[in-house]
């Protein structure tokens, strides 16, 4: 039996080293520190590793079977509640990789605020197709939920974020996934979808239900079609904006309750694993342990995204495969609340430190931005890392300490790992953002108004050009002839305008365009608008706090400094390959406005009757009187007789005397 | 408007919208004079006036001369002869209708706030002037022009066909083959003409995405921004259920008085227009203060009626109170945020009170002297004591 095992291990330990070369090839990892120490020390880590990567597939199989106990034979099922690592549900090492994987990081970046900010990312692919017509109901990794949207409402791409506060692109730099404050759901369909308002009203619906979310207000009043600015981000040939649909919720508040099922979706972020009847795992692993709501939400800025997408599995693009991407960023303010001490750690920061991987991923780690930092001076990082990573991102190389949670040295003695940052000294300044967006309301009083769209182009000698969508509910009537667009004091016509007028209580306004910045320039977009008067059961329960417009979205092809990395399909960190590059010398971004808070006037709420009654009686005394005049002609009066003498009339009628 | 024209020039189709409610001819007509836009409202108000100032003219001709041989018929009764009108003072009865018209302040409200009310002023009172100079054609061409603008003025057309009648000397008697082959003439060039508009207007923009953005918008009262009329604040407050039966019954409201009206005044049609015209603008939907300054020009027509006037003086002087507290609460409301939205819904109740209380006071007024001149103008009971005149 051990010999078995260790025959085994060797197999593993080679396929191992393997990948172990490939990946640390692919990030041009660079080992610094005593090459000697390291060299002694690998050999080890990679026995361990090879131990625990032996275990996991044993896992894997393990709960692929509890999955399909029904089929399973009674033999099967015995060997099951045997011991948990019963050698004989092994896989053959020769068995083909898994059709899916689970990759998970987690991207900590110190800012020139003092803020901290955490990015995390969980991808899974899975090489199947969910638009054929045998129904896909096998699932391992991917969630079943979120299988079955896809196949039943033909999604080609979706993408959906939830935000609470707004990202300061000034202060913080760029994200690596920007995301509007508020809920926002972009969609694209097959080309197969006939009724697409249909199928996005189903699955708006669908989605509010799984997230716990709002989404069921996404209606045809705050849904567009943008032209240019969303291209679809995975493999695509379809740019027919028909079977696009894209929403905002700017007033969508951020909770824990969308943060569970948001959790839920992760292979390792769930209790549902304790319905194995295995108690093998902890109830999470891995990074998913650090997502505790009570920290999460007590911070500066949070967005939780789901992004699914068809990618290529490789370089000529023969296979494809699903990825599913959640990311949740959040930054944390601790210059303010870390009691004047500039120090993080982990535990600070998610009242959590890291014990191990999540068994089910192939990759976990945990990537520290030490740019600004290369000789130690600016901030001291404990435990040190003798992996360092460079990677391409946002038009910036940027250098990385990695550590890697699939590794046990990572966790030390003390099996836990708990990176701590001290600062030393708040001096640095930031490469101020490329590109950089603001918007704002101007006039006064309740009738008219002006939006104001500002967009910085800070590059000093590169001018680019920007794709500027707004989309602006149907009450603010906006007035498309005064729409002016200036740069440096001059009128800068933009090269492309779609512009889609509202339609009362129907469609939002939505207007696109493509503007030229010139370099290191602030370029000034106004469109005036009027307000409308709604029905007093349009007005949300607070309507003198206002109503909110959604963020514009400014996409960009920004020049970059580095050359950019174009093949997508190569391993790479997960932070860096989301949005595709199609070309070296420029990279894309997204920059969202803030979203507007617009007053709009009100109705008195508490006389809606008062109004019916008064109004109809005006309209009742036009009728009456002209009515009255219609109707009667003159006549002479007869001059009505008083009182008195009409009881004396009586009177003298019942005597029989002839009256006055 | 302008909104209009900016959006054709993109390209896009300005109906695709809820913010441009004109009609495709009008457009077009400012697709060529956007740049003399002042010029041509002016030009539109200038032709209001004119058009007005003949056909007062001609009507106060043709009403001297029906008066004259009334009088040489003696049909009058004795003691009406304080009733009957001099040429001296229905000589500056056309100057005045078109004084009232230009310097009213509410046309010049119009004007400079470049409402295209002023170009359907302009329309109406073409219709006016060739209605009363006789001329059927031109009269039928320009009411369906007045009808396509917006579709009130089509009630204008009972007045129209009574007038003409009457100059024609063709009874209103529904068992004569002549009256019903004159409705049927008439009836033909104004269908025929409004057909043709209609058409022209989808050959222009290619599409009948006009009917329901124009038609639509009108009737069905989509946008409540605050006028100076009655549904803006009654729709907005409305409960939802009961929409619909509320906009049925305000919309024929306006057309409703047509019938009543047209029987009561069969002998005076261009008193008719003007009931008509007074009606449309209190009643109609998106009234603006053009729409007043149309009717309230007839005034001057109608001064011999002032001795009959019950309470003039009253309603002149709410109209005169409301018109200045209109600015007035819609800054405090809008603006200054001290006030709400009751406070000027409470003076359009109040001014469209004035208005009603003024067209009926006018419309008493006249049925009054008409009465007189019947029935004598010191009416004596059979005692021979002093008797006044009631309404029964």
């Amino acid at each position: 039996m051990a010999a078995y095992r260790y025959g085994y291990s060797a197999v593993l330990f080679i396929l191992c080293g393997l990948s172990v070369f490939l990946v640390t090839n692919g990030q041009e990892t660079i080992l610094t520190g005593d090459d000697g120490a390291a060299a002694v020390d690998s050999p080890q880590t990679v026995t361990e590793t090879a131990e625990q990567t032996a275990e996991q597939p044993a896992v894997e199989e393990r709960q692929w079977e509890v999955t399909e106990v029904e089929e399973a034979s009674p033999d099967e099922a015995a060997a099951d509640k045997q011991d948990a690592s019963a050698p004989e549900t092994l896989v053959p090492p020769s068995v083909p990789r898994p059709k899916d994987d689970f990759q998970e990081e987690l991207v900590i970046r110190p800012l020139h605020s003092g803020d901290i900010y955490a990015s995390f990312q969980f991808r899974t692919l899975w090489e199947t197709d969910f638009m054929r017509g045998n129904k896909v109901s096998h699932y391992r990794l991917f969630p079943k939920s979120l299988g079955q949207v896809i196949s039943k409402f033909s999604v080609r791409e979706l993408h959906i974020s939830f935000t609470q506060g707004y990202w300061r692109t000034m202060q913080w730099g760029q994200p690596f996934l920007p995301a509007p404050p508020g809920a926002e759901l972009w969609v694209w369909f097959q080309d197969s979808v006939t009724d697409v308002d249909g199928t996005w009203k189903e699955l708006t619906n669908v989605l509010s239900g799984i997230f716990c979310a709002s989404l069921n207000f996404i209606d045809s009043t705050n849904t567009v079609q943008p032209s240019a600015s969303f291209k679809p981000l995975g493999i695509s040939n379809v740019t027919d904006h028909r079977f696009l649909r894209y929403a905002t919720l700017p007033r969508e508040i951020v909770c824990t309750e969308n943060l569970t099922p948001w959790k839920k979706l992760l292979p390792c972020g769930t209790k549902s694993l304790q319905l194995t009847e295995l108690p093998l795992f902890s109830l999470q692993a891995g990074l998913a342990v650090l997502l505790k709501s009570e920290k999460l939400f007590h911070s500066s800025f949070h967005s939780q995204a789901v992004h699914i997408r068809p990618v290529c599995e490789d370089w000529q693009c023969k296979t494809t495969s699903w990825e599913l991407r959640q990311t949740l960023s959040v930054v944390f303010d601790l210059h303010t609340s870390g009691q004047g001490k500039r120090e993080w750690s982990l535990f600070k920061m998610f009242s959590r430190t890291l014990t191990d991987a999540c068994p089910l991923a192939s990759s976990s780690k945990v990537y520290i931005d030490i740019t600004d930092n290369p000789e130690g001076e600016q901030f001291e990082l404990i435990p040190a890392t003798p992996l360092l990573s460079q990677a391409v991102v946002l038009g910036d190389r940027r250098t990385f300490s990695v550590y890697d949670l699939t590794q046990q040295i990572t966790f030390g003695a003390v099996r836990s790992l708990n990176l701590l940052i001290r600062w030393k000294s708040t001096e640095g300044d930031m490469l101020r953002p490329l590109l950089h967006g603001e918007r704002y309301v101007a006039g006064y009083g309740l009738q008219t108004g002006e939006i104001h769209t500002l967009m910085y182009n800070n590059h000093p000698y590169r001018s680019f050009p920007v794709l500027l969508l707004d989309s602006v509910p149907w009450y603010l009537r906006l007035y498309i002839h005064t729409l002016t667009v200036t740069s440096k004091a001059k009128d800068n016509k933009p090269s492309y305008i779609h512009y889609q007028p509202s339609k009362d209580r129907v469609r939002p306004h939505l207007l696109e365009m493509l503007v030229q910045l010139p370099p290191n320039s602030v370029t000034e977009v106004t469109v005036q608008f009027e307000r409308a008067l709604l029905k007093w059961t349009e007005y949300t329960p607070d309507p003198n706090h206002g109503f909110y417009v959604g963020s514009s979205v400014l996409s960009s092809l920004v020049p970059s400094i580095v050359a950019m990395d174009t093949n997508s399909t190569q391993e790479r960190p997960l932070f860096s390959s989301f949005f595709p590059c199609k070309e070296e010398s420029s990279y894309f971004v997204r920059v969202y406005t803030e979203p507007l808070l617009v007053n709009l006037p009100t109705p008195d709420f508490s006389m809606p009757y008062n109004v019916i009654c008064l109004t109809c009686t005006v309209v009742a005394v036009g009728y009456g009187s002209l009515y009255n005049l219609l109707t009667r002609s003159f006549q002479i009066e007869e001059p009505s007789l008083g009182l008195a003498k009409r009881i004396a009339n009586i009177i003298r009628k019942m005597r029989g005397v002839p009256p006055l | 408007m302008i909104e209009g024209l900016a959006l054709l020039d993109l390209g896009v189709s300005p109906y695709s919208g809820d913010v441009f409610h004109e009609t495709p001819l009008i457009i077009y007509l400012f697709h060529f004079v956007v740049d003399y836009a002042e010029i041509t409202f002016m030009l539109a108000d200038v032709i209001t006036a004119v058009a007005l100032y003949l056909a007062v003219k001609d009507y106060n001709k043709q009403v001297f001369r029906k008066q004259k041989f009334a009088l040489e018929a003696d049909r009058y009764p004795l003691d009406c002869l304080e009733l009957i009108r001099s040429p001296k003072e229905m000589y500056y009865i056309p100057l005045k209708v078109a004084m009232f018209y230009l310097l009213n302040p509410f046309t010049i409200l119009s004007c400079v706030a470049k409402s295209t009310c002023g170009l359907n002023n302009a329309v109406i009172a073409l219709f006016i002037l060739s209605t009363i100079k006789g001329n059927v054609l031109l009269s039928a061409i320009f009411l369906s022009l007045a009808t396509y603008q917006s579709i009130y003025p089509l009630t204008l057309c009972a007045p129209a066909l009574l007038y003409l009648m009457q100059r024609q000397y063709i009874p209103v008697n529904f068992r004569r083959a002549s009256f019903w082959w004159f409705i049927v003439q008439y009836a033909f060039m104004y269908l025929g003409s409004l057909f043709v508009i209609i058409c022209l207007s989808f050959f222009l923009l290619g599409s009948w995405d006009y009917l329901p953005s124009v038609y639509g918008f009108i009737l069905s009262v989509p946008d409540l921004t605050p006028n100076i009329g009655l549904f803006w604040y009654f729709f907005a407050e409305m409960f939802e259920h009961f929409r619909l039966f509320f906009l049925c019954v305000f919309q024929i409201n306006v057309f409703f008085y047509t019938i009543p009206l047209s029987i009561k005044l069969k002998e005076h049609p261009v008193f008719l227009i003007f009931m008509q015209l007074a009606v449309i603008s209190i009643f109609k939907s998106y009234p603006t203060v053009g729409d007043i300054a149309l009717y309230l020009a007839f005034l001057p027509v109608w001064s011999h009626l002032h001795r009959f006037l019950r309470n003039i003086f009253l309603v002149s002087c709410v109209l005169l109170a409301c018109s200045a507290l209109f600015p007035v609460l819609w800054h405090l409301w809008i603006y200054a945020g001290s006030a709400n939205s009751n406070f000027y819904y409470a003076i359009t109740l109040l001014f469209n009170v004035a208005q009603i209380l003024l067209v009926s006071d006018y419309f008493y007024a006249f049925l009054r002297r008409e009465h007189h001149l019947t029935y004598g103008l010191y009416l004596k009971r059979k005692d021979g004591s002093e008797a006044t005149l009631v309404l029964k």
